[in-house]
């Protein structure tokens, strides 16, 4: 058992950050535009068939597709916010609940219909490539996930706090009206967050793919997962959401190496809970 | 309704308000003229038969089958062999004994869950089907089985393979394929025979299933039998739906060192475990299992490459020595259909209504239980001989023992079907 302990630790900190990319992007949703994207799994899913379809039709390798994906996702994201969910809105949050629901049924059903409920995956020269880390063997692709995740996280706290496009973001996450006040077009900020939080799909599908395997469904094996670690992290945090994302992980390979694999989600929410407990604004949330 | 209207609304008051009313009761008279030819319409539709001998009315048949959520992919393959073989019946000139009277399909979508299933039976009746093909999933048949007892509506199971379904003493089921029970024993059955033939290399087992009702009982019947034969179970691992890590399983399965995995779960899960496990290396001698969710897919057999390689899965299959299996797969698969078990299944489970309506000469459900019953169908391509239906489970049925060999899935066992010579135990050793 002990000998397995580091490989599994390795495990959930690689399987943690793909949560955390994933979170990223909700949590930033939510910081600024204060609504709950249930749409995420299933724009996760769409992002994920986009790079199956890239290595399929054009050989795209999945790390190449980031180039595609990323801004793809991107822009699809403005469009929803600026097009649909915002004007839905009509001032009541709750609308938005119903627009992201919508959007998400619209997806799946698409996608099930156009893909056919069929499970895919994709065979890479590298798939099945493993790295020795003190003795732990780890799939190359979920290295590298780990280190892509890293970097998504760094690059948009960069962008966030140095970009004026940054700055411009958290004033309307702060204060919108004011923010209005002084000049900001809150309504383009509003798209360009969600824009941000879609390009962080696109990122964790072209991670996930070379190990992993997309259906109409496969979202819903995530998104769970990833408004667990928001909330665990603190809503809006980045810090959060990648510290939460990698605890999540190594917890939910820790309890399914001591517990059985069936019982492995348990030590997730038991620390979920713990939190909401004693840390209600989770672990880097600032105000309740 | 707009006939009361314009007392109300008064011609000369407002040119907007006229407008309306002039609309309204324009919409009135276009409305009942709809009515008239509709009317029309149905009275020529019902008058038609009597007209028209040679086109006796179609012949309604329920198809009831997960097309979303959970099993949506098989309960979407069975569909698509259950259309094939409307196809075929119609195709060929309808029911011959009625007149050639046509199929007409009802679809119906349970939606993966039971409950679904049984209210959707109800509509099927109401609907006035004759009988019912489906519903793919065990937990959906046992309560769609039921719901369509209380009409006598005969129900044909394309899978569904819980014994449960048949041995409740409902005279409307009938399942043409082999149950879980059966599969399990003459799946272990077939594993000993492959083992003894090579000179019994292999001895120590792990076995991974998935938590729900199929793959556990699945797993504990395998881990009850097996110690009889000589086997040692080294443990049974258990995992959720869905599982997105199967490195700490694959840990353990190395850890063991067992020279036999055998899975019971379902497509996802089986590929992924696949994955992880040639990724950590772990290379047992043989990969078995018994109705496994991908090891006679032959899109998991291309997919996965190398990963799959060798894997023996003991299920639904055709004779391969008769040529319509490989037609119908290859109809399928020129409809950029992926040929599985569950599409060979619908497309069974249909062929034997048409011979029992061939045989009940009726669309009576009491008629079409009756000849199915009582039916010796033969002119299938399934490795089962004539039908021999006992509490409405077909006796002959088996499932048979396929390996992935060089990206293809070939039959190896029983002999009498068998197109390739099984590789035991396979290169991974």
């Amino acid at each position: 058992m002990s000998a397995a302990l580091w490989p599994a630790l390795l495990n959930g900190l690689t399987m943690g950050a793909i949560y955390a990319l994933i979170a990223l992007g909700l949590t930033l949703i939510y910081g600024v535009l204060h609504i709950i994207n249930f749409a995420h799994g299933s724009l996760l899913m769409l992002a994920m068939y986009g790079v199956l379809l890239l290595f399929e039709r054009t050989g795209t390798d999945p790390y190449l597709a980031l180039i595609v994906m990323v801004p793809a996702m991107f822009v699809l994201g403005y469009g929803l916010q600026r097009f649909i969910i915002g004007p839905a809105r009509h001032g009541r949050d709750e609308n938005t609940i119903l627009a992201t629901l919508g959007i998400s049924i619209v997806i799946e059903n698409l996608a099930a219909w156009y893909f056919k409920s069929d499970t895919h995956q994709i065979a890479t020269a590298y798939g099945d490539t493993m790295v020795d880390l003190a003795g732990a063997l780890i799939a190359l692709p979920r290295l590298l996930a780990l280190a892509g995740a890293m970097v998504s996280c760094a690059l948009l706290a960069l962008f966030i706090r140095h970009s004026d496009t940054g700055r411009a973001i958290r004033a309307v996450a702060r204060e919108p009206e004011g923010a209005r006040a002084v000049g900001i077009d809150v309504a383009h900020v509003f798209a360009v967050s969600f824009g941000i939080g879609l390009a962080c799909l696109g990122a964790a599908a072209c991670f996930l793919l070379p190990a992993f395997y997309v259906s109409p469904m496969v979202g819903h094996s995530f998104v769970l997962l990833a408004f667990t670690v928001v909330v665990l992290g603190g809503m809006g945090s980045f810090t959060g959401s990648l510290v939460g994302g990698l605890l999540i992980g190594i917890v939910e390979s820790l309890g399914g190496l001591l517990l059985g694999e069936s019982l492995g989600q348990i030590g997730v929410f038991i620390v979920f809970v713990g939190v909401l407990l004693f840390r209600p604004t989770g672990l880097f949330g600032h105000h309740a | 309704m707009s006939l009361n209207r314009p007392k109300t609304g008064g011609r000369t008051t407002h040119p907007g308000l006229l407008a309306s009313v002039q609309s309204s009761q324009s919409t009135g008279n276009a409305r009942r003229r709809f009515i008239q030819q509709a009317g029309a319409l149905a009275t020529g539709t019902l008058a038609a038969p009597g007209l028209l001998l040679a086109q006796p009315a179609p012949i309604k048949v329920g198809v009831l089958l997960p097309l979303t959520g959970a099993v949506a992919f098989p309960g979407q393959q069975s569909r698509e062999g259950v259309q094939l073989a409307f196809e075929d019946i119609n195709g060929r000139g309808g029911i011959r004994s009625m007149g050639g009277a046509k199929l007409e399909a009802l679809v119906a979508d349970a939606q993966s869950q039971p409950q679904v299933g049984a209210a959707e039976v109800e509509k099927l009746h109401e609907a006035g089907v004759c009988a019912i093909v489906g519903p793919y999933a065990s937990a959906i048949a046992l309560a769609s089985t039921q719901a369509a007892a209380r009409y006598g509506i005969p129900c044909l199971l394309d899978e569904g393979v819980a014994d449960q379904i048949t041995s409740r003493g409902l005279t409307n089921v009938f399942r043409f394929g082999p149950s879980y029970e059966m599969a399990v024993k003459i799946g272990i059955n077939n594993f000993h025979i492959l083992n003894t033939l090579a000179g019994k290399p292999v001895r120590t087992v792990v076995i991974v299933h998935e938590e729900s009702l199929f793959g556990t009982g699945t797993a504990n019947t395998i881990a009850r039998d097996l110690p009889a034969l000589g086997y040692e179970v080294l443990e049974v691992i258990k995992h959720a739906n869905p599982t997105r890590d199967f490195s700490n399983i694959a840990l353990r399965i190395k850890a063991r060192n067992p020279d036999v995995v055998m899975q019971a779960n379902y497509l996802n899960e089986f590929a992924l475990l696949l994955r992880t496990l040639q990724q950590q290396g772990v290379k047992p001698k043989v990969m078995y299992s018994i109705f496994g969710g991908g090891g006679s897919n032959p899109k998991v057999a291309r997919e996965l490459g190398a990963a799959a390689e060798g894997i023996l899965d003991c299920n639904h299959w055709y004779n391969p020595k008769d040529k319509r299996g490989a037609a119908l797969r290859m109809r399928a698969e020129k409809k950029g259909l992926t040929f599985t078990h569950e599409l060979l299944m619908g497309y069974n489970a249909t062929m034997l209504l048409a011979d029992g309506l061939e045989r009940a000469k009726s669309a009576r459900r009491e008629a079409i239980v009756d000849a199915l019953s009582a039916s010796t169908w033969s002119d299938h391509f399934m490795p089962y001989g004539a039908t021999r239906f006992v509490n409405g489970q077909n006796q002959g049925a088996q499932p048979i023992v396929t390996q992935i060999l060089k990206g293809e899935v070939r039959v190896v066992l029983p002999n009498t079907f068998a197109e390739a010579e099984p590789v035991f135990p396979t290169s991974r050793g």
